[in-house]
């Protein structure tokens, strides 16, 4: 069961603000999600391998080489907020 | 003019390259269609004005195609039907859309979606639900709702989609057109706004199976700029078209006709049965035991790594920005602001089941689950080459019946989920129609890489049928205002 704890707990992870008056109604959405999740613990797992990748497929790299990018100033363009080439955020030390 | 509307996409680009029809002329018919009636669907988010610049030729150049808003075109808005992302413009092409210019085709316009492609219904849009082109009170399906509809509807020839749970698939089904999802890794997803890493593909929604074949002619294929890409030889999947499909074999896994199978979409499946049937394809009854743990399976693995994907999301590179007076509280309220209730759900449950304490009874467990869920496939796929399905447990549903449910939005994905866990191609195409005339529509999946199979299959079934060349009654709306 998810209380109002848990929603504040996961908000702060989460990085969302979460308005007072919405919690329990997370939570009890939350709750109704899970507990058909809880479905889960009805199938024996021992000795099985979690599966971590797709069609035994691993990740394919490619080397690792500079390559030219025009494209900064469309980067930069998309900044709700920035100062010359810098993207622009609220003083972080004091 | 032509009758332009009644033409596949291949049968336009032949049109064009015999200069029966202009690029042009083609594009502006579209054009025109959409100024009609998109108005009653709400398809599009962006009809271009300035196309994108393609080149280079192939069986579709000069055709048009429409966009699902997550697979970034450079130079315009990307947005993923998300206030988060709103005045975000995309600044690289996605690979697809470089093969898409390289083959000549022209990009006409974005289509509508669930935010960030969380949905069956594309009621969680920020640009307001796209409707069903056959029942303006229905939904058109989602996540990729608007591609689906403005195919159905004839608005664009075709259209690009994305499917992480079967939402290629679905809104195909809900609406009567072609949805494809290749086997994972197929078509790479450098461009694709991240849902799901393990479970994401683009795909194409189509009126047939030839253009289906041509687009994933077009867009399949390695590439270095995404490490989950498969390195596989080119095929030509059109060479599968119009072949015979004797001797291969069908599975009907029992899982997927039990309760809560409307009894029109079974009555549909078992006319599929004996099509296939009557062309010499056997079938056999099979088992996939896991089915009944799919959907709780995927919403832990789709939401953790949704949660992960969309902390990218903060207020500072891009989109929305709330809150300036610090840094943290600038984190929380952009993310309050710019998403929406859906996409905060997922976001919670997926930060919820890989937090520490959560993790091993959650995520890990989904894991494990998932593996079983994929080893019941390869079991079946040892005895047949395909598997049949209903793509939807019922037709489409009405606006708002279940938006205000979660579970019951997700238990609409029972069957498309299983393919993305296992990460196999399957295909959704019109089968039927409901007594009140709602298109109903059959899943096959295949084994991984075998892509072939479901066009051979498909384009049997199409060359057999006529669901696919029913159009929707979109006249009647404008008619009675």
């Amino acid at each position: 069961m998810v209380d109002k704890k848990t929603v504040e707990y996961v908000a702060e992870l989460a990085r969302i603000k979460v308005d007072p008056e919405q919690k329990e109604y997370l939570a009890g959405q939350l709750s109704k999600i899970l507990e058909y999740i809880d479905k889960l613990k009805q199938v024996n797992t021992d000795n099985v391998e979690p599966m971590r990748e797709v069609n035994q497929h691993r990740n394919v790299l490619r080397k690792d080489e500079a390559v030219s990018f025009s494209g900064q100033q469309d980067i930069l363009n998309n900044a709700p907020s920035r100062f010359e080439t810098y993207f622009k955020i609220p003083k972080v030390i004091e | 003019m032509l009758d332009v509307i009644n033409l596949s996409g291949a049968e336009i680009a032949e049109k064009i390259s015999s200069k029966a029809l202009t690029k042009e002329e083609t594009a502006s018919f579209f054009k025109k269609r959409i100024e009609q009636f998109d108005q009653l669907l709400n398809c599009f988010v962006d009809v271009f004005e300035e196309y994108p610049k393609s080149c280079g030729d192939s069986p579709l150049s000069g055709v048009p195609i429409a966009i699902k808003d997550n697979i970034c075109i450079k130079g315009k808005p990307a947005t993923c039907s998300s206030k988060i992302l709103s005045g975000h413009k995309a600044v690289y092409d996605a690979t697809v859309i470089t093969r898409l210019k390289q083959a000549g085709l022209l990009i006409l316009a974005r289509t509508n979606m669930d935010e960030f492609a969380f949905g069956s219904s594309t009621e969680t849009s920020c640009y307001g639900p796209t409707r069903n082109p056959w029942d303006r009170s229905r939904v058109a399906g989602g996540s990729s709702g608007g591609s689906a509809a403005a195919v159905a509807a004839r608005l664009v020839p075709f259209a690009l989609g994305s499917d992480t749970g079967g939402s290629i698939r679905q809104p195909s089904s809900l609406c009567g057109v072609v949805g494809f999802k290749p086997t994972y890794g197929r078509v790479s997803r450098y461009g694709l706004i991240a849902f799901g890493s393990s479970l994401d593909q683009i795909g194409p929604i189509t009126l047939n199976f030839e253009d289906c074949a041509y687009l994933l002619n077009i867009i399949c294929g390695s590439d270095p700029k995404d490490c989950t890409s498969l390195i596989t030889e080119n095929i030509d999947y059109a060479k599968s078209l119009h072949q015979e499909c004797k001797g291969l074999t069908i599975g009907l896994p029992k899982e997927y006709f039990g309760q809560g199978l409307d009894s029109q979409v079974k009555d549909s499946l078992e006319e599929v049965r004996s099509l296939f049937q009557r062309k010499g394809v056997s079938f056999k009854d099979i088992s996939l035991p896991h089915t009944e743990y799919a959907v709780a399976t995927y919403y832990i693995i789709g939401s953790s790594e949704a949660s992960s994907n969309l902390q990218r999301f903060d207020g500072i590179r891009y989109g929305l920005r709330s809150g300036c007076s610090d840094l943290k509280e600038l984190y929380f309220k952009s993310r309050q602001a710019g998403l929406g209730d859906e996409a905060k759900r997922r976001i919670f449950l997926g930060t919820y089941s890989l937090s520490s304490g959560y993790y091993d009874a959650y995520y890990l467990k989904a894991l494990k689950v998932r593996r079983l869920i994929n080893d019941d496939f390869q079991k079946a796929f040892k005895e047949v080459d395909a598997i049949l399905t209903p793509t939807a447990p019922t037709a489409a549903f009405k606006l708002g019946e279940k938006i205000q449910d979660p579970l019951s939005m997700y238990l609409s994905d029972i069957y498309t989920i299983s393919a993305n866990l296992a990460g196999l191609p399957a295909v959704s195409f019109p089968c039927g129609f409901t007594k009140e005339d709602l298109p109903i529509g059959a899943q096959l999946i295949a084994k991984s890489c075998d892509e072939s199979t479901l066009i051979k299959l498909g384009s049997l079934y199409q060359d057999n049928t006529d669901f696919h060349k029913k159009m929707p009654p979109l006249e009647k709306y404008i008619k009675n205002g």
